[in-house]
């Protein structure tokens, strides 16, 4: 597209997204949550650190509520960044207004978890699809083609018959398909697909999850998969990223996380996928169900309360991400 | 979920065939899908007929009256026509003690209601849902400013502002209609921002924002066609609201003299001591119709309301 090949002109930086000491805090409660001691602030996200390079694809990986979806919606400035930096592109997202933000809208999109919410009830498919290419001011003589197009990609047989339906009367697979043409088709450089399947029926997933790959490969799309399966992570993503509280755990080669875990987090994480081997034993890790309240998270390393090897300098200090081999690991064990 | 998603498959893949790539219904079609006209509650259509009865006197109104409704009469006999009872003379429903028909007045008066009725509700509809939208989609400090104006307009005792304008201003039933934007736009913006606050959240409007939509354009396509059954709900509790206020303040001898509206005919009543003089012809006619109205605003509000929230199924 003429939006591609402008922006290939002008930058070829190799990192594409750097996000540097990411926060995102929400106030919660009012004054009297304040006046009681209370805390009424939950960090979402909490001194994220991070750099994607072109056509990488990384997976956001954690349990819910450990700020992964947060951190989704800051990379697209979908949510006011409390701390620290986004670039995206050379181009710090806080300072993108107007102008800037109508370009960065066509070049990085968001593949949405629910389908079944992600698309207007009152509008047809192709009204549905029009929508970026109206904002991108594209002229209307070339949008059906673009539609189509983008329709064909994400392997919706027969497109044409499509467009003038509504949501529902398309099934789930369907709709997650008619979700990622409406962010492909603009072809932006960058995509989060936030869960894309978690709301899909078993027998669709793998559909949707090769489609996703298959445009991925195909468009050299720059990817961020959040997930709390690492097994799709695994099916999808080079690079992995296990966020736990709003922070990093562990960042490395997918293949070496899932091999040989370091991080005690990781180690449960990975401890917990099930092995379909009844005589295999599954004992997955000690450490206790659901994560400490995020408005008062543990002092020092997030994970201490429930890290079987916890000792004294967890309390006292937060662990820093250091290199460990392949990857960062943020643990005073390494 | 999974439950969810197959169903949903199930469901569309038997409806699919049948209605296999509607053509995009026209616009008028649309409009009233939009509009969602409540037939299916007996009282909404009773109220809905009344309505229809009352628009179409308003309009044929110069048709139907037999007099000029302020025209001073006289009896063939060139006596004044006052205090005439039904019948008499051949004045349908009396006259007043003026010599004006009654009937014709009457007739007359649906023009004024009508007037004030829909323009009132216009305004309230529209000055409140927009208000209600800005303030429920931006949120923050538009949110907080707008909320507290509607808490001063919550605080405003309305017939006595009503009263206090019309001192200010000539008396014309225009004031009512000011009086009603200027202060009931609240309880609308009220109920329409908390709605707005719910539809904010929903996916395709943050799939929009995605999208690259401007604010404008999220809340006019995705936003507004959601709130405006309850647009349509709170316009048709205004109506009845102006009528009855119209009415109050004509009563209390606030109106405009030149004006013909029930409340008009109620005043003209009491002041001439109609009910001293047994002259029921002349005040119950218009009460009964500003009741008649006013009630049939209200059923129609009903059948919205189970549409709006099916759960309240009596």
């Amino acid at each position: 597209m003429t939006i591609l090949t402008k922006m290939g002109a002008t930058k070829k930086s190799d990192v594409l997204v750097s996000v540097h000491d990411a926060k995102l805090h929400y106030q919660v409660g009012g004054a009297f949550a304040a006046m009681r001691g209370k805390s009424t602030v939950v960090k979402a996200v909490d001194g994220v650190t991070f750099d994607i390079r072109r056509g990488e694809s990384v997976g956001l990986l954690g349990e819910s509520g450990c700020g992964k979806t947060s951190m989704g919606r800051l990379l697209l400035k979908l949510e006011d960044i409390t701390g620290g930096s986004i670039h995206f592109d050379g181009e710090e997202l806080s300072k993108v207004h107007r102008k800037g933000l109508k370009k960065f809208r066509s070049k990085a999109q968001l593949i949405f978890q629910n389908p079944f919410d992600a698309i207007n009830p009152r509008f047809t498919i192709r009204q549905t699809l029009s929508e970026p290419l109206e904002n991108a001011d594209i002229p209307r003589s070339e949008r059906e083609d673009l539609i189509i197009k983008a329709l064909e990609l994400v392997k919706l047989p027969e497109p044409a018959q499509f467009l003038d339906r509504y949501p529902h009367q398309l099934s789930g697979g369907q709709l997650q398909r008619v979700v990622m043409a409406r962010a492909l088709i603009l072809q932006p450089e960058f995509v989060v697909a936030d869960e894309p399947v978690s709301m899909l029926d078993v027998s669709v997933r793998a559909g949707v999850l090769n489609v996703f790959r298959d445009v991925r490969d195909r468009l050299g799309l720059t990817a961020i998969y959040i997930s709390h399966d690492l097994a799709l992570v695994r099916y999808v993503c080079e690079r992995t990223i296990v966020m736990y509280l709003g922070r990093i755990m562990e960042d490395g080669p997918t293949e070496d996380i899932v091999r040989e875990p370091l991080h005690p987090y990781t180690k449960a994480l990975v401890a917990a996928v099930p092995v379909p081997n009844p005589d295999q034993s599954h004992d997955p890790l000690p450490i206790g169900r659901g994560a400490p309240d995020p408005r008062n998270p543990p002092s020092g390393c997030v994970f201490r309360d429930r890290c079987p090897s916890a000792h004294a300098r967890c309390a006292a200090e937060v662990p820093q991400p250091r290199p460990v081999g392949s990857r960062l690991v943020a643990c005073h064990l390494f | 979920m999974p439950e969810v998603a197959a169903v949903k498959t199930s469901v569309s893949e038997a409806v699919v065939p049948e209605v296999a790539a509607p053509r995009r219904p026209n616009i008028i079609a649309r409009f009233f899908r939009t509009l969602r006209l409540p037939v299916n509650d007996p009282f909404a259509v009773a109220g809905l007929v009344i309505y229809l009865i009352f628009i179409a006197t308003a309009i044929f109104a110069d048709s139907i009256a037999t007099h000029d409704p302020t025209e001073i009469l006289y009896t063939p006999s060139y006596d004044l026509a006052a205090d005439l009872r039904p019948g008499q003379d051949g004045f349908l429903m009396g006259t007043t003690s003026l010599g004006r028909d009654v009937f014709s007045q009457l007739i007359h008066g649906s023009r004024s209601a009508l007037l004030i009725g829909v323009t009132a509700a216009f305004m309230v509809a529209l000055i409140g849902s927009i208000i209600g939208l800005v303030a429920g989609y931006f949120g923050r400090w538009v949110d907080a400013v707008l909320m507290r104006l509607a808490d001063i307009a919550f605080g405003i005792p309305f017939l006595p502002f009503v009263i206090v304008l019309a001192a200010f201003l000539k008396p014309s039933i225009w004031n009512v209609v000011l009086a009603m934007a200027l202060v009931l736009w609240r309880d609308t913006a009220r109920v329409i921002r908390s709605q707005v606050l719910t539809l904010r959240t929903r996916g395709y409007v943050e799939a929009a924002r995605v999208a690259g939509s401007s604010d404008f354009r999220i809340i006019l396509r995705h936003i507004a066609p959601n709130i405006l059954p309850l647009s349509f709900l709170y316009g048709s509790i205004a109506i009845g609201w102006a009528i009855l206020t119209e009415a109050s303040i004509s009563f209390l001898g606030f109106g405009d003299p030149d004006s013909i509206s029930w409340g008009y005919m109620l005043q003209d009543a009491f002041a001439s001591q109609a009910l001293a003089k047994q002259a029921y012809y002349w005040f119950v006619p218009p009460g009964v119709c500003i009741i008649l109205v006013v009630s049939a605003g209200f059923f129609i509000t009903r059948g919205y309301e189970n549409i709006l929230f099916p759960k309240l199924n009596r």
